[in-house]
């Protein structure tokens, strides 16, 4: 492989993809602690879970599963240098997020109106399990949103760099590695879903 | 003696010039590898030696029973600090972000790092987490006193400043996952025209193997340390038995990092240690596929035997025996490369010059590491000896026997390469006598203390323990001086030394190919590799 190191392309994905795989460590960590809490208090996490907003996890994982389909054809569109498809797309992406963090609040609001949140007299009360499986979930979907937040932001970058002609039909691996990260975004929360919401 | 070609004033020619900044701006935004190896091993070097003070100060104070110097409370925070910051701020981005950083790319023949930019973020990364360490000491309820490992349930309760000195580890972790991406990336994409797999130097293979460990497990040590910040201040109550959590989830978790992180400290030092024998034994290396091989299979079982840390903490018999059962395993591996360079020194026509004599250290003092590792790895033995001064005597056999041996022994291999200049050899050996002397008194005295029974991170012991405590604290001050007699020659050396040529120590690696200092792009034209790292004749060296 000659040339200049930034035409490296391959290198680049490479380098993409050993950074996911980091990502995909960090939250398992978490899985492991549910895993294990799991098969602890399996009673206790069937109530727990009981409790979950149904309507609110599916329809983000629609909005997740959606964005991640138009990110996938930006990268189409900006190979037939459709540039303002690509921002079209990008944009509709980045909504996504925004709709899915907007969601997320929702039903956060509601569930520490309940007096469901770390700590919080009604879960020291609980039997030992159900703080547990809340505390996780707040930490887990927690984590997630935050890489929503830094996918939508890298996105939104990225859109900028479309727009002022920077990344190209010619030269784009910025923007594939951008939706990288963001389908790394919706993988995850294809776990956290049927664990938190599904399966109890 | 071999000619001169050049004879450059200290710190100039190849990459010492050439350069648009001036000033410290050239260093600290500098995107040169050789560059930013320096930036890294003047860091760390730094924190070594801070973190060196701290050891021998608890060695004073365990001289004698009873206060010597400081008081438990300061004994509790110096212990810790001396291993957050051996471990996180010196050890474990050490080899890869000095060495690895300066040497790796011209091994392989290229001319820097995959993401030359990220490699100059990660050394930025790991100064902010090394800053916020220090903060940390300073500010809040003061300095931690928790023990490096930050062990639930203490650490959530410990008034001291936990959670700021946990955020600074993180944030070096995040520096320690840069290189190690960069480190794979490159090692795959920019290998020179016909440097095969086959002709890595081994000790590129080491920092490959270790990369990867960097990748696949400082993620884990992400997450549980910012589930130590999230008990504290959301009060998640994930390892609280009362909320139905289990302390010994932390423990796993924190293992699932921290054992295969000490394959992060060592595996660089198995590196030079192969790259200096055969140097020195003017031989080819013995079994170079098994030394490469038993890097990735001491990255891939050292990942599995985290449990062993835990054998008196509570975990099933099952448990205990498959890891005892994995970690006999991963004593393969490294016997293996033991043996291949025991092998290697046979009938070799060897030259017993400094660098080659901290590689003879390695090889001793990483043996008596290694197999009293396996006591502790057996579970009988190990209830014994767990949490006694022998677990800190085998640690430091095998990390400063070992690994930080083998540090000395490429500062003194490589340093030169890149000053021009070179060190005095006599001064040099006394230093390696002195510190091999001096190391062996502290910690094996350490080993037989903890056999008698003398816990370790106690303030105080019993009048019968103090006579070998006091042997093992002169030991300290041996290990030192002998220490600051490397330091002083190795530097003085660098600065006002001898001049060097290309190839000081006949080596058949690339980078002894290319001028002294080297040059900012390395090679003047890309190189193709015709032989392999240890073919002296391929290479044309007598």
């Amino acid at each position: 492989m000659s040339g200049p190191l930034h035409k490296d392309y391959a290198g680049a994905k490479l380098g993409m993809w050993l950074f996911l795989f980091t990502e995909l460590l960090l939250f398992g960590g978490l899985f492991l602690l549910y895993a294990a809490y799991l098969a602890r208090y399996p009673r206790e996490f069937g109530t727990a879970g009981g409790q979950m907003h149904l309507g609110f996890g599916t329809l983000n994982t629609v909005i997740l599963i959606t964005s991640s389909l138009l990110v996938a054809m930006a990268v189409t569109a900006i190979q037939r240098n459709a540039r303002r498809m690509v921002l079209w797309l990008l944009g509709g992406t980045v909504l996504c997020a925004a709709v899915f963090l907007f969601n997320k609040y929702l039903e956060w609001s509601d569930e520490i109106g309940k007096g469901i949140y770390p700590n919080s007299p009604k879960l020291v009360a609980a039997p030992p399990g159900e703080s547990v499986f809340f505390s996780l979930y707040y930490l887990t979907v927690g984590l997630h949103g935050l890489h929503v937040l830094i996918g939508g932001t890298l996105l939104t970058l990225v859109a900028v760099r479309v727009q002022r002609g920077t990344i190209h039909a010619g030269d784009y691996v910025l923007l594939e590695n951008g939706a990288l990260y963001w389908h790394l975004v919706d993988l995850v929360w294809i776990f956290i879903f049927p664990l938190y919401y599904l399966i109890l | 003696m071999i000619p001169v070609e050049n004879v450059p004033p200290a710190g100039d020619g190849g990459f010492w010039n050439d350069t648009g900044k001036t000033g410290i701006t050239a260093w600290i935004f500098s995107t040169d590898h050789k560059r930013i190896g320096l930036l890294y091993f003047y860091s760390v070097l730094t924190f070594f030696l801070i973190a060196v003070v701290l050891g021998v100060l608890l060695r004073i104070e365990l001289m004698a029973p009873g206060r010597t110097i400081m008081g438990p409370q300061t004994y509790n925070a110096v212990f810790t600090v001396h291993g957050v910051v051996m471990v996180f701020l010196f050890i474990i981005p050490g080899f890869q972000g000095s060495f690895g950083n300066l040497v790796m790319p011209i091994q392989i023949g290229a001319r820097d790092v995959a993401f030359p930019r990220l490699n100059l973020f990660s050394w930025w990364l790991y100064i902010a987490g090394a800053a916020v360490i220090i903060t940390s000491l300073f500010t809040g309820g003061g300095p931690p006193d928790t023990g490096w490992t930050f062990y639930v349930p203490f650490s959530e309760r410990t008034g001291t400043n936990v959670s700021l000195a946990v955020f600074g580890v993180f944030i070096v972790g995040f520096s320690s996952i840069v290189t190690g991406l960069n480190f794979v990336t490159t090692i795959h994409r920019l290998r020179a025209e016909g440097m095969t797999w086959g002709r890595l130097p081994l000790f590129v293979w080491s920092l490959y193997a270790t990369a990867w460990v960097q990748i696949l497990a400082t993620p884990i040590l992400g997450i549980t340390l910012a589930l130590i910040i999230a008990e504290r201040f959301l009060g998640t109550g994930l390892f609280d038995p009362a909320r139905g959590g289990d302390p010994l989830m932390y423990q796993h978790l924190f293992w699932i990092y921290s054992h295969p992180a000490v394959y992060i400290m060592i595996l660089p030092g198995m590196g030079v240690i192969s790259e200096i024998i055969p140097a020195f034994a003017r031989k080819p290396i013995f079994g170079y596929k098994m030394i490469a091989f038993s890097s990735l299979a001491i990255a891939a079982a050292g990942s599995l035997v985290w449990g062993h840390h835990m054998f008196t903490s509570g975990m099933s018999d099952t448990a205990i025996l498959v890891f005892s059962f994995l970690t006999f395993v991963v004593a393969i591996p490294s016997a293996i490369k033991v043996f291949n360079w025991v092998s290697t020194l046979y009938r070799g026509s060897i030259s017993l010059e400094a660098p080659m004599l901290f590689a003879l250290a390695f090889i001793l003092l990483f043996s008596i590491g290694g197999l009293t590792g396996l006591i502790l790895g057996a579970a009988a033995t190990d209830i014994h000896v767990h949490d006694t001064q022998f677990v800190v005597g085998h640690f430091h056999y095998v990390i400063f026997g070992g690994a930080v041996f083998a540090f000395f022994g490429a500062m003194h291999y490589w340093l030169p390469k890149f000053y021009g200049r070179r060190y005095a050899e006599k001064p040099a050996v006394v230093a390696w006598v002195l510190m091999f002397v001096g190391f062996n008194i502290t910690y094996f005295t350490m080993m037989v203390l903890g056999m008698k029974g003398m816990p370790r991170r106690y303030y105080d012991y019993l009048p019968e323990f103090a006579p070998l405590n006091l042997v093992s604290t002169i030991g300290s001050w041996i290990l030192v001086s002998g220490l600051i007699l490397m330091l002083v020659n190795l530097f003085r050396g660098l600065f006002k030394g001898e001049p060097i040529d290309r190839n000081p120590w006949g080596a058949a690696t690339l980078e002894w190919t290319i001028p002294t200092p080297p040059p900012t792009e390395n090679f003047e034209e890309e190189p193709v590799v015709t032989h392999g790292p240890y073919d002296f004749k391929g290479a044309g060296i007598p």
